[in-house]
């Protein structure tokens, strides 16, 4: 019977955690996933802007299948998101795709439909009477919302981006579905190989993406604190 | 181009529409039970997190921040694969005796869920007026029994909306039961999949049957919003 943990195939795995067969092969481990993260992020920011900008438009053509779409996408778990990119997106491109790319659209996609609720209720939580303002100094509704609305709702939003953002990094490790060598991946082949050690492997990235994850969730805890002095003084 | 000719009765009717309906009864199952034991524990740190007692509170504060802060799939295959060197003998053979995967499952997604709820719980009871704890306790109340019999009931009064979005998430979220072999809605698809090579049949009706769950349980929200917090549609 094993008894006590032994941390060295850790440190003999190391760098293949941290950057997987990088600079041999392609990138991996920590790093590819904090590149799936961030790549997704910047794609469902501006993802999410359009979308939530559909769900508050005043045409309800545009704003209810906008609203259908969002929920819809809401109603369903990300694997099945997933599954789906990995089925359309060689039939779309009439080629075969990346996994990595199946796995950021799918996060795109996913994440977009959560951004552009923070979008909408970020719009919503400006007061009516600037945009009444707005209007009556002249300016157009789309103009209102680009120049008057927008820049007050986006700084009010950051701290909810930044916890989709953690979301998000949370969400990275289902990659590991489709083969994408991110993290938990990595994990899983170093587990394989070595085969006595889950415990600890599986506890080390556990606290790798809580260390990860808890700074930004503090960030976007400090940031709303920050935003809250700002707007009582 | 690919060719591709739709057979919709693949998953309407047969032995692979048994498997989908088999894998929807798993996914309900393992969603109940850990919903129940999430609520149990998650209403336990969320006591523990309002103690008085410091030492308590923390214990409890890094259990919320360690299990939210940590992807779900990880967990899962932590206390899959990596729970029997931590765990005490007999409960390694009592938790091999049940069925591992789904032990294993409900394991991961109890823990996972009850994070989020004990956060849920709290902020319903920082929304009860302190005064009533200060009148429960002045007339003779325990901070345990005032906790059970005053603030407790209507605070999760007011937390079942937020309770019932964390049943909806908890049902997605067991979709990644299947990566441990749980043979669950979407590990039943992706099998009808690999065996038919009906993928988009197989997906269409799992994505629907989803859709379907997470809109009845969004419209029990609703109801619950209007008929019970709300019932003389005040604002």
């Amino acid at each position: 019977m094993e008894t006590g943990l032994d941390f060295q195939v850790i440190w003999d795995n190391l760098a293949h955690f941290m950057v997987g067969r990088y600079p041999a092969g392609p990138i991996g481990g920590l790093l590819l996933t904090m590149y799936l993260a961030v790549v997704s992020c910047v794609l469902s920011f501006f993802g999410g802007l359009i979308m939530g900008l559909m769900c508050v438009s005043r045409s309800s053509i545009i704003r209810y299948p906008t609203l259908a779409v969002v929920n819809a996408i809401r109603g369903i778990p990300l694997l099945m998101v997933i599954f789906w990119m990995y089925f359309l997106l060689p039939w779309i491109m009439k080629r075969p795709t990346p996994e990595s790319w199946t796995v950021i659209m799918a996060l795109t996609i996913f994440t977009s439909a959560y951004m552009s609720q923070i979008v909408q209720a970020g719009i919503e939580g400006i007061p009516r009477g600037q945009r009444e303002a707005a209007l009556s100094t002249g300016l157009r509704h789309g103009q209102a919302m680009v120049f008057i609305i927008l820049p007050q709702a986006l700084r009010n939003m950051i701290p909810s981006f930044v916890n989709q953002f953690v979301s998000l990094i949370k969400d990275t490790s289902l990659a590991f579905i489709v083969g994408v060598s991110e993290l938990t991946h990595v994990a899983t082949q170093v587990n394989n190989r070595t085969m006595i050690y889950p415990t600890e492997i599986f506890a080390f990235i556990a606290v790798i993406y809580f260390i990860l994850c808890f700074a930004f969730t503090e960030l976007s805890r400090w940031l709303e604190r920050r935003l809250a002095w700002r707007k009582s003084i | 181009m690919f060719a591709y000719r739709f057979d919709w009765s693949v998953v309407l009717t047969g032995q692979y529409h048994e498997w989908l309906v088999s894998g929807l009864k798993v996914t309900i199952h393992l969603s109940l039970i850990s919903i129940v034991l999430a609520f149990l524990l998650g209403l336990l740190i969320a006591v523990m997190r309002m103690s008085q007692v410091a030492p308590i509170r923390w214990v409890a504060h890094g259990y919320l921040e360690f299990f939210r802060n940590t992807p779900l799939l990880v967990q899962i295959f932590f206390w899959y694969f990596g729970s029997y060197k931590i765990l005490p003998q007999a409960v390694n053979e009592w938790l091999y005796r049940q069925d591992f995967e789904f032990a294993s499952a409900v394991i991961a997604l109890t823990i996972y869920t009850s994070a989020f709820i004990a956060e849920d719980i709290r902020s319903g009871v920082r929304s009860i007026p302190k005064e009533q704890m200060e009148v429960a306790r002045s007339s003779g109340f325990s901070y345990i029994r005032a906790m059970q019999y005053i603030i407790l009931p209507q605070a999760v009064r007011i937390t079942i909306p937020p309770l019932i979005s964390q049943f909806l998430n908890l049902m997605k979220n067991s979709s990644l039961a299947m990566t441990i072999g749980v043979a669950e809605l979407t590990y039943q698809a992706r099998q009808v999949e690999s065996y038919t090579f009906k993928g988009f049949e197989a997906f269409t009706a799992a994505t629907l049957v989803y859709l379907i769950l997470s809109i009845v349980i969004t419209a029990l929200v609703t109801l619950y919003d209007k008929r019970v917090l709300n019932p003389m549609g005040m604002k």
